[in-house]
């Protein structure tokens, strides 16, 4: 018998399937995957080593570009481990309209998310859809802070400002339209044939699997495992709200689009209960060695004006110490490891990246399958490669 | 006292160097040696199951800890919702356990940690470089490791970058901010 040889395709870094600059090296037999092996780090802008040389407001900025869908999940992981170091108690304003538009960042990462992964299995109809609901998020991001995507909008002890008024009725009329539009996705995949057959079976990993290489967020879940940040550790006010974590059955990728499309569902309760009872008063805390004191106040008093230039110019000095933060973020556990030395800036800032460890379980997903299985997999897995190459 | 400082300070009474818990994050500092021993022990524990590895990653403090890198692990118990951060101190040139035996998900993780510090882990299927490039030489991530610029080198400018390479710089200080 002849000797069987194997060919070694290259997926990608220009692929549009890869979402972002990610490659594959594939070793294949006839049309079977042998072996895949992700090679990354061609978005690497070292981030982190960035973060070290710059005051900890600037630093907020870069967390944004990480996983560049999440933006205000990012900066949540990042204030947050900061208030923590600091010992700071959030406003309870604060915290509601956090919760608020962290959630909206979920819907928005999973409405990418299911636009490109149709899209790569043919649907074509269905990123004009997502994107159009999309759209309304960004422009809830520009109307709090001014900016569709790097919001930054999260600071240290609250948030940059107040929400404009008129901020509830906006976010009741996405929670008004957007279950419809949620139910119209799956009347166009969840029964559709062709989507069944690409998602069904593809992909499976199972539980111990999943804890085994490290996977979070609905990665995991659609394994069957109901584990979440929110709920195993909460963090803001997350165990103020009532959600439930959906799970799957298979581990395969119709399971954790499953998964994810009840996620956005429950995203929508969490906010129209934070909505509901969103507090009036501050939204940032009152110590002027952290936050900026009002912009009148600037204006007319001397101490103050002090205080905005000290802060400005030399910002704040957490103690010394280091703690981890996790949060959940739309693509699994994203944890932020901050050292301070004491002075301005951070001595050392490590995210737990998320999709970095997706999908470094990606060959146990398709080992043994076809190779346009691979692009399912690589969209089911959810990466965002700003993230995984930071 | 929480269940797992208990149970590590009964069992391994002799192997934890230092157990404190700083802002509600558990900390326990080992031994290099040491590190795959106890997290075998907190993954199989019956009342613990640390079964998920979160977070490998490391620290230069060059010259300000009498040993230069510490490597940092953090643990997580899906069933009992624990967490806990193992630390341990190296030198340079010191290895240090891989601890992919127990975890795959430490594969990738451990070389991130090598790319960037230059970490050695002993027994690591393919410790090679993930972010960086193969040819690349030095590791960002260290404290000695300009930040600087890294553009290309063309004949013209070669001298002026080989001049600011050299020079290590923590990002833009100002002239008498320090107090």
């Amino acid at each position: 018998m002849a000797k069987r040889e194997t060919m070694i395709l290259n997926m990608g870094p220009q692929h549009p399937a890869t979402h972002g600059v990610l490659r594959i090296e594939l070793e294949l037999d006839g049309e079977t995957v042998i072996e895949a092996r992700p090679i990354i780090g061609y978005l690497h802008t070292g981030i982190e080593k960035n973060m070290e040389a710059k005051t900890y407001l600037q630093a907020l900025t870069m967390t944004d570009r990480m996983d560049y869908l999440a933006p205000l999940s990012n900066n949540l992981v990042y204030v947050g481990a900061i208030e923590k170091l600091m010992q700071i108690e959030v406003p309870p304003r604060a915290e509601y309209i956090r919760v608020i538009l962290t959630e909206l960042t979920r819907l928005n990462s999973h409405l990418v998310w299911i636009g490109t992964h149709a899209i790569d299995l043919g649907a074509m109809s269905m990123l004009l859809y997502a994107f159009r609901e999309r759209e309304k998020i960004t422009q809830m991001y520009e109307f709090v802070s001014g900016v569709r995507m790097m919001a930054s909008y999260f600071r240290v002890g609250g948030l940059a400002q107040d929400v404009p008024v008129g901020f509830d009725k906006r976010v009741r009329d996405i929670l008004d339209t957007f279950p419809a539009k949620i139910d119209e996705y799956e009347g166009l995949l969840t029964d559709n044939k062709i989507w069944r057959n690409r998602t069904t079976g593809v992909g499976t990993i199972t539980i111990d699997d999943a804890i085994d290489a490290g996977l979070s967020g609905p990665s995991i879940r659609g394994s069957g495992l109901a584990w979440d940040v929110r709920k195993s550790n909460p963090y803001s006010y997350y165990d103020k709200f009532e959600f439930d974590i959906p799970i799957g059955k298979n581990g395969d990728c119709y399971d954790r689009y499953i998964v994810r499309l009840e996620e956005m569902r429950q995203s929508l309760r969490i906010i129209r209960q934070a909505v509901d009872g969103l507090p009036d008063g501050p939204v940032r805390i009152d110590d002027r060695k952290i936050t900026p004191p009002p912009k009148i106040e600037v204006l007319t008093g001397m101490e103050q004006l002090i205080h905005h230039f000290k802060l400005v110019v030399h910002g704040f000095q957490p103690p010394v110490g280091d703690v981890y933060f996790p949060i959940e973020s739309p693509k699994g556990e994203i944890g932020c490891y901050l050292v301070s030395d004491g002075t301005k800036k951070p001595y050392r800032v490590h995210f737990r990246p998320p999709s970095f460890i997706n999908i470094s379980a990606f060959n146990k997903l398709v080992a043994g399958r076809m190779v346009a299985d691979v692009v399912a997999c690589i969209g089911s897995l959810d990466i965002v490669l700003g993230e995984i190459d930071r | 006292m929480s269940l797992t400082e208990e149970k590590l300070k009964k069992e391994y009474s002799d192997k934890v160097v230092e157990i404190y818990t700083f802002r509600g994050d558990l900390n326990v500092i080992l031994k290099p040696q040491d590190i795959p021993e106890i997290c075998r022990f907190l993954k199989t524990d019956p009342d613990l199951k640390y079964n998920f590895l979160t977070c490998i990653t490391a620290v230069d403090y060059l010259e300000m800890k009498d040993k230069r890198f510490e490597v940092v692990y953090m643990l997580f118990s899906i069933p009992k919702h624990f967490r806990v951060t193992l630390k341990t101190r190296i030198e340079e040139n010191e290895e240090i356990p891989t601890l992919t035996s127990l975890w795959s998900t430490a594969n990738w993780q451990e070389r991130e940690v090598y790319d960037m510090f230059g970490i050695k882990f002993s027994g690591h299927p393919n410790l090679a470089r993930i972010l960086m490039d193969e040819d690349w030489v030095g590791y960002p991530q260290r404290k000695d490791f300009p930040l600087t610029y890294e553009v290309p080198n063309f004949s013209y400018n070669k001298e002026e970058i080989d001049t600011r390479k050299n020079a290590p710089w923590r990002g833009d200080e100002w002239p008498n901010e320090k107090q």
